[in-house]
């Protein structure tokens, strides 16, 4: 057999049936579902007269639109039983938009009519669908993963192939646990060298878009590999995987080695005892043969790759923190010149303005990208013993959930955030896309550790800068961009 | 799904790269639990000049005169002229359902955002791949004369321009099959439920972890 690429075997373990032309349908092992993208593919199913193929294959569980404000009390740290079913309604009640709160309801009516683990609001195990999957092990190698949802590729670090899918696709999931799909061209993307201090997975996923642009992976599957990657633990991989779709790509991946292992073990959902070996020894096959053959290859040197901030309206406006706000005369490409001029002017920025001179008025730690513990952790080695600069009106640590929430607290970073002036707050996606209360106001400028930039994504009007969780806590005390190398030496 | 084969239809021009499906419904809007209604909100905050938010009559809101599909000459038109990379970013389906709604049956850009792309077939939505040049040269032909209609043939894998300018594109089979007949893609991935059904059994043995219960 010819040398395969990972994404190659994840493909072959997975098809079905193939269309003569190519178009495969694909059999999926794990079936995520929120509230935004599922109403309409459960109503399809119901009309249809459908049932789900495989109940237990989903895991379902609101995150866009619960509020990050409001958990009751003595809520916090208990997984959801009958006893606390009426803090939850009182919580839930605590949704202010009535659409909202319908669309809330609407998942919990599904769940239970057809038979569907949930994680409800006021479940510790609540949060980002994109965190609890790996967080309780339901996320594993060799899976194929699939939700309504463009940031299903952050599964991908797990040498798992994972998509996002649209909602046709969910009920078509649904319906026959199969995604009819065609396979795209291997892309490998290679970091070599070591990383520098205060350079993070983060900035490497901006860097690689900053030089493919967000087309860029279009038509392909990424495979992130190289010195730099294997040195990321789990936490940075999934950042890294999580901007794959900023590249264009619809999945992005890395191979198994002995992080992924340490990682899964013990979780909820991982194999136990006598399956755990016969499963460890099939996932360590999961990785790129030698010689194996890609479609495209990106290079990268880990070490030369600085702190990245982006300045305009689309994740591949990015620069690095001691670059400046490029100048749209100097593009000669007349498309490209007139999407910076309308970047500039929706952003408010002037050309050749240094990155470390914009200053804030928000900042946005959390979402799928950077809520994990290690993002807290590095944000909250930033913010210690320090205060929020008076010019920044808010700081928003939001986790991803639940139990990366008390896993915080039993760290005591939420001792550190609010003693800087920064908000803790309640798990889910909250500012990273404003469904729920938490957005930007017209104008309103905002250091983000979430992964898109486009207008009004934060809130109309709203001006976003993607960052790493580390520049986003240094931009919060200074209350401008700031070199976060610089810092750190400091503290040195 | 409606059949798509032929189209004859008017062209608006959206001369910017990079549309993200934020831009082509706002996230307000992504809290319905239905499939239809999205036409009014379609590029809502580039559309109009205040604050949109579902429920609300949108004949009375003020319109942004300066976009391009509030000029009179681009009413009731049913293909969207883009740039590349087109659709990208989040997968809501909602934005093709909201440009459906609004009356779009094919969208023609030098490439597109490979989710958004998808979920156009699943809505009879022809998206339809040019050269830069030609869709460079369509943005032209379409500012230049007013009343700009461009005919899409499906079956012959042709667009073609009122001077009778025929431009192939490419298709996959199967996509195409399933849009010239309306095909409901679940029904006909059951026909082979037998096969679903010895993979699953298949795996079971060899990866039972895969099938603990969620
Ligand atoms: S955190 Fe943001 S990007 Fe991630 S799933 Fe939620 S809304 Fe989407």
């Amino acid at each position: 057999m010819s040398a395969q690429t990972l994404y190659d075997k994840l493909w072959q373990s997975h098809v079905v049936h193939t269309e003569p032309d190519g178009t495969a349908l694909l059999y999926i092992d794990r079936h995520l579902v929120h509230e935004v993208t599922s109403p309409q593919a459960f109503e399809g199913l119901r009309l249809a007269g459908r049932k789900p193929w495989r109940a237990a294959s989903i895991l379902a569980v609101p995150d866009h639109n619960v509020p990050t404000t409001g958990l009751p009390k003595e809520q916090a740290g208990v997984q959801l039983s009958e006893a606390a079913e009426k803090i939850y309604q009182r919580w839930f009640k605590s949704i202010e938009d009535p659409i909202a709160r319908l669309q809330v309801e609407t998942l919990d009516q599904n769940c239970t009519e057809f038979g569907i683990t949930e994680f409800r609001m006021g479940d510790v195990r609540q949060g980002i669908v994109h965190v609890i999957g790996p967080e309780q092990g339901a996320t594993l190698p060799g899976m194929t993963v699939v939700c309504g949802d463009s940031h299903t590729s952050t599964h991908g670090a797990f040498g798992a192939l994972a998509h996002g899918i649209g909602t046709s696709e969910v009920e078509h999931v649904l319906a026959t646990q199969c995604l009819l799909q065609k396979k795209s061209k291997a892309m490998l993307v290679r970091v070599e060298g070591v990383l520098g201090k205060g350079v993070t997975a983060k900035d490497i996923a901006l860097a690689v878009i900053g030089q493919i642009g967000t087309a860029g992976g279009n038509g392909y599957a990424i495979e992130f590999g190289g010195a730099a990657i294997r040195a990321l633990s789990m936490e940075g991989r999934m950042t890294l995987c999580n901007m794959a779709i900023e590249a264009g790509a619809r999945a992005g991946m890395v191979a198994v080695d002995d992080t992924t292992i340490n990682y899964i073990k013990g979780r909820p959902f991982a194999p136990k005892a006598d399956l755990w070996d016969k499963a460890t020894a099939y996932w360590r096959t999961l990785v790129s043969d030698q010689g194996a053959h890609f479609d495209a290859l990106v290079e990268l040197d880990g070490a030369a790759i600085k702190p990245q901030v982006t300045w305009g309206t689309s994740p591949e406006m990015v620069t690095t923190v001691d670059g400046k706000v490029p100048d749209p005369l100097a593009e000669a490409d007349a498309v490209k010149r007139s999407g910076i001029e309308r970047a500039l002017a929706y952003m408010g920025l002037q050309a050749n303005t240094p990155i470390i001179e914009i200053a804030v008025d928000k900042v946005f730690i959390g979402s799928c990208t950077n809520s994990r513990i290690e993002d807290l952790r590095a944000a909250a080695a930033i913010a210690r013993g320090k205060r929020k600069a008076t010019n920044v009106k808010q700081v928003l640590v939001v986790p991803g959930s639940g139990l990366v929430k008390q896993q915080a607290e039993q760290e005591g970073l939420d001792k550190i955030f609010v003693e800087a002036g920064f908000e803790w707050r309640d798990p889910g996606c909250s500012m990273c896309l404003a469904m729920n209360a938490d957005r930007l106001e017209p104008g309103e400028r905002c250091a983000s550790t979430s992964n898109r930039n486009f207008e009004g994504r934060q809130g109309q009007g709203g001006r976003t800068h993607l960052v790493s969780p580390e520049m986003a806590a240094a931009a919060a005390i200074a209350g401008h961009f700031v070199d976060v190398r610089e810092l750190m030496s400091e503290v040195k | 799904m409606d059949k798509f084969t032929r189209l004859e239809g008017l062209v608006a021009p959206l001369d910017r790269a990079n549309v993200d499906t934020d831009a082509i419904i706002p996230k307000q809007f992504l809290k319905s639990i239905k499939r239809s209604g999205f036409g009014p909100n379609l590029f809502d905050e580039w559309r109009y000049l205040d604050h949109g938010e579902p429920g609300q009559d949108c004949s009375n809101r003020p319109l942004n005169k300066d976009f391009v599909l509030n000029q009179p000459r681009y009413q009731g038109a049913q293909i969207l002229l883009a740039r590349e990379n087109f659709g990208c970013g989040s997968s809501r389906e909602h934005a093709p359902w909201a440009l459906l709604d609004y009356g779009f049956r094919a969208v023609i850009a030098p490439s597109f955002a490979d989710i958004f792309f998808n979920n156009c077939f699943k809505n009879g939505i022809l998206p339809i791949v040019l050269d830069a040049d030609d869709v460079d040269r369509l943005f032209k032909e379409t500012a230049a004369s007013e009343g700009y209609r461009l005919t899409v043939d499906l079956e012959r894998q042709l667009v073609t321009t009122p001077g009778g300018h025929s431009i192939s594109f490419e298709v996959d089979h199967f996509r195409k099959y399933c849009l010239l007949n309306g095909f409901d893609d679940i029904g006909l991935t059951l026909q082979h439920a037998e096969k679903i059904k010895a993979y699953e059994e298949q795996r079971r043995q060899t990866e039972p972890w895969v099938f603990t219960n969620a």
